[in-house]
């Protein structure tokens, strides 16, 4: 077992233990490309006929838990929706990236480029049905969750069409079966337990992943959260986000145990390469079953890095060198998934290209109409909107004076 | 308003239980504190409010001992606001502790070191995540001395930025000076100038009282001209004394913190406008509250206008017009006023967010209207 405090051994290692590679002894030497085991994939004409691709045996790591298979099934659709995905996410980042430095999109702005396999390998692992809930990094989740990227620009332009009508910015952005992101560290996972309850209490059938970083796994409501969940048995994939630091604190000087998978103690728990887009996915699925099953609470670790800095006032520099950055970088998730795209013959490098082409173009039509979208009018009305629901507001709503009262 | 006198400030506090009485004089304070006014113009300089912070966070670690700071990113990050920078160099990891982000439990570990006698400083990254340990703050930190009987004291100082910051929607952009000016215990302060940071959190390290110090990060940046004695190491303003800032005859504007810039700046265009003097009482201390100064500047004025950026209902506002009533119902000439936060949950959209809190054309245009202008 690898110990995974403060360890930034290159991930690339572990993808590269695959199973069906005798010989591969020195494979961190060797290229995605050499290693990929075409010839032992059967991959199907069709778009939509499922087959089965490998992970690598490295990918996960238990805790009182039996691991997923070491192979997913899938659609060479689904290995091209994910790569699409992934893309899109980090496009709609850099977008954020660049209008944030254009001073257009003020306060807090955290970006996730660099962990998009997370939130890309869960989606396509639950239905709409599960709920899903997080912390402040949630760009990526909005989008999957089925937003809109102009909604989310705009609501990071403070728009009135953005998603939370300009109210919430960048932290509060929320949709069908996605309770938000959550300003408050650690405050939403009681809340993601609390869902789970519900969906135990309307016997749904469905799971509710409960995402939140390695900062606030020491939080003391995420422990109190644990055991009403394991207690009551609450159908609820706990999932702690590892990218290493917690702003600019690294994991070991903040976590007396970096085993976050380990951290509930009596659930079973399990760490997943959250770099690995397929290993995202299969591990997801596979939990979702078992929850499914009756088996009551997981404990999920993605291992990933976030290659930004916290938010956009940190440039992420301070406390982490350079050397580690670029090591990080060559586990980029989606140029492993794009090399395995390639090795397995599912699309070209022109057809790859063309995607990203695409996606580029969308992305800064989506910027332009998010751009175009009008601000709040600055009225009373507007600004005392939606604190009460519609109908059930107090008759007295006041401003800063007497006189900017509404009655 | 004649030179400051400087107390002790937990000297101060025992006699602030009735207000409007003149015991203030009745300094027990040493001499030499007594005795210092504010220097000449020459020797000062200018200082922001963070560096003034820093000053007096390097100088309380350094006099004292049982003085240490605690909170997130304090240390190896230099503080989430640079309000720490250089301490951990200076002072070494014992006396300046990085802590994981668990503010109930930090929070809890602060106060409990007071119990045992120590002097922390624990360093919320914001009064918003203080929520997250506002238990440890009431029902640990400010009642324990009464519930022993006088037994127990607990010397600890929680500080950071509070209220208005630009930018970042609800759940960051709140002010808690009502919150924990409500509770019988407590001591709060919130600094405006960079004196005022300075002296303040020097006073409310030394006090052994729990004490809440409300900064505002917008303010961290903005320098001020700081007098010879501010830059000593022996400068601490008194907890519970208000300081008047611009002095006027025809309304008196009670403000607090980042308000009471924007007070100065309504005053002056009420003058250039209007032809009218306001005075600007920068309160310093929400508890104790400077009772005194607010009425004998109503007694010269007749009209009050409240200024701050908390919610209306129940508010520091709310509680200097009530004590108005009380107080000074008879020298008002006209209903007293306030310009507050108006009562939404920050939004996070440019212009709503300027609705939401007092602008300086919001405060001239109420004084105008008080005025009768």
């Amino acid at each position: 077992m690898r110990p995974s405090n403060s360890s930034l051994l290159p991930l690339r290692s572990r993808f590269l233990g695959l199973r069906a590679l005798p010989g591969s002894l020195h494979a961190n030497t060797r290229s995605f490309a050499q290693v990929a085991q075409r010839r032992v994939l059967d991959v199907p004409s069709e778009d939509d006929k499922p087959f089965m691709v490998p992970i690598a045996d490295t990918s996960f790591e238990t805790y009182h838990f039996d691991p997923p298979s070491y192979s997913v099934e899938t659609t060479k659709g689904q290995l091209k929706q994910l790569f699409r995905d992934m893309t899109t996410i980090r496009r709609m980042e850099l977008a954020a990236d660049g209008l944030y430095k254009e001073r257009k999109i003020r306060g807090f702005c955290h970006l996730s480029i660099g962990q998009e396999a997370v939130a890309v390998g869960i989606e396509h692992a639950i239905t709409r049905e599960d709920k899903l809930i997080t912390a402040y990094r949630s760009h990526g989740n909005t989008l999957m969750r089925g937003a809109t990227i102009k909604s989310i620009l705009g609501e990071l332009l403070g728009r009135r069409d953005g998603i939370a009508h300009g109210k919430g910015g960048s932290m509060h952005m929320y949709a069908k079966s996605f309770f938000g992101g959550n300003g408050i560290v650690g405050a939403s996972v009681p809340l993601g337990a609390g869902i789970a309850l519900a969906q135990q209490y309307d016997d749904t059938g469905n799971v509710t992943i409960n995402l939140y970083g390695d900062g606030a796994a020491n939080q003391g409501q995420i422990h109190e959260a644990f055991n009403m969940a394991k207690l009551w048995n609450l159908p609820v994939m706990f999932g702690c986000e590892n990218n290493k630091y917690g702003m600019g604190t690294s994991v070991d000087r903040a976590s007396a145990s970096t085993e976050y998978f380990k951290r509930g103690q009596y659930i079973p728990g399990l760490k997943v390469n959250g770099m690995d887009v397929l290993a995202v996915l299969a591990a997801v699925r596979h939990g979702r079953e078992w929850i499914k099953a009756g088996n009551g609470p997981l404990i999920y670790e993605y291992e990933t890095y976030r290659y930004a800095g916290h938010s956009m006032s940190d440039p992420g520099t301070a406390y982490r060198t350079r050397e580690e950055l670029q090591k990080e970088r060559t586990n980029d998730p989606i140029t492993s998934l794009k090399s395995k795209l390639i090795d397995w013959d599912i699309m070209t490098e022109d057809e790859i290209k063309a995607v990203e082409k695409e996606i580029r173009g969308m992305v800064s039509h989506e910027v332009q109409a998010a751009e175009q979208m009008p601000v709040p009018d600055p009225k009373w009305d507007i600004l005392f909107e939606d604190i009460y629901v519609p109908g059930s507001e107090p008759a007295q709503r006041r401003g800063r004076t007497i006189d900017e009262t509404i009655y | 308003m004649a030179a400051p006198r400087l107390f002790r400030p937990a000297l101060a506090s025992r006699l602030a239980s009735t207000p409007l009485r003149s015991a203030f004089t009745k300094s027990c304070a040493p001499s030499f504190i007594r005795a210092r006014g504010y220097a000449s113009e020459s020797g000062t300089k200018e200082v922001t409010v963070r560096d003034a912070l820093n000053e007096a966070l390097a100088e309380e670690l350094e006099l004292n001992q049982k003085t240490f700071i605690l909170g997130e990113e304090v240390a190896q990050y230099n503080g989430a606001y640079k309000v720490t920078r250089g301490l951990l160099d200076r002072f070494g990891p014992k006396r300046v502790i990085d802590t994981p982000i668990t503010e109930a439990g930090f929070t809890g570990i602060a106060v409990g070191a007071a119990l045992a006698g120590l002097h922390p400083i624990c360093e919320f990254m914001t009064f918003n995540f203080a929520m997250q340990a506002i238990d440890q703050i009431i029902n640990s930190a400010a009642k324990t001395h009464y519930m022993s009987g006088g037994i127990q004291p607990c010397n600890v100082t929680f500080r950071g930025p509070n209220g208005f910051a630009a930018g970042v929607a609800a759940q960051h952009s709140q002010d808690y000076s009502a919150w924990y000016g409500s509770i019988p215990g407590l001591k709060v302060v919130s600094p405006w100038s960079s004196e005022d940071a300075k002296g303040l959190l020097k006073a409310a390290i030394r006090d052994p009282n729990p004490v809440v110090v409300l900064e505002n990060e917008l303010m961290y940046g903005q320098a001020f001209p700081m007098s010879e004695a501010a830059q000593k190491n022996d400068f601490v303003l008194p907890i519970g004394k208000a300081k008047i800032e611009r002095s006027g005859k025809d309304l008196t504007i009670v403000s607090v913190s980042r308000c009471v810039g924007q007070s100065l700046t309504a005053a002056a265009e009420l003058k250039q406008k209007y032809g009218v003097d306001a005075e600007v009482l920068n309160l310093r201390s929400i508890k104790p509250l400077d009772v005194e100064a607010i009425i004998a500047s109503v007694k010269k004025t007749g009209r009050l206008m409240v200024v701050e950026s908390g919610y209306p209902m129940f508010g520091v506002a709310s509680e200097i017009m009530a004590l108005a009533m009380e107080y000074g119902f008879d020298y008002l000439t006209a209903p007293a006023v306030r310009v507050t936060g108006a009562e939404v949950p920050t939004p996070y959209a440019h212009g709503l967010e300027n609705m939401a809190f007092p602008q300086d054309d919001t405060i001239v245009k109420q004084a105008a209207k008080l005025l009768r202008l």
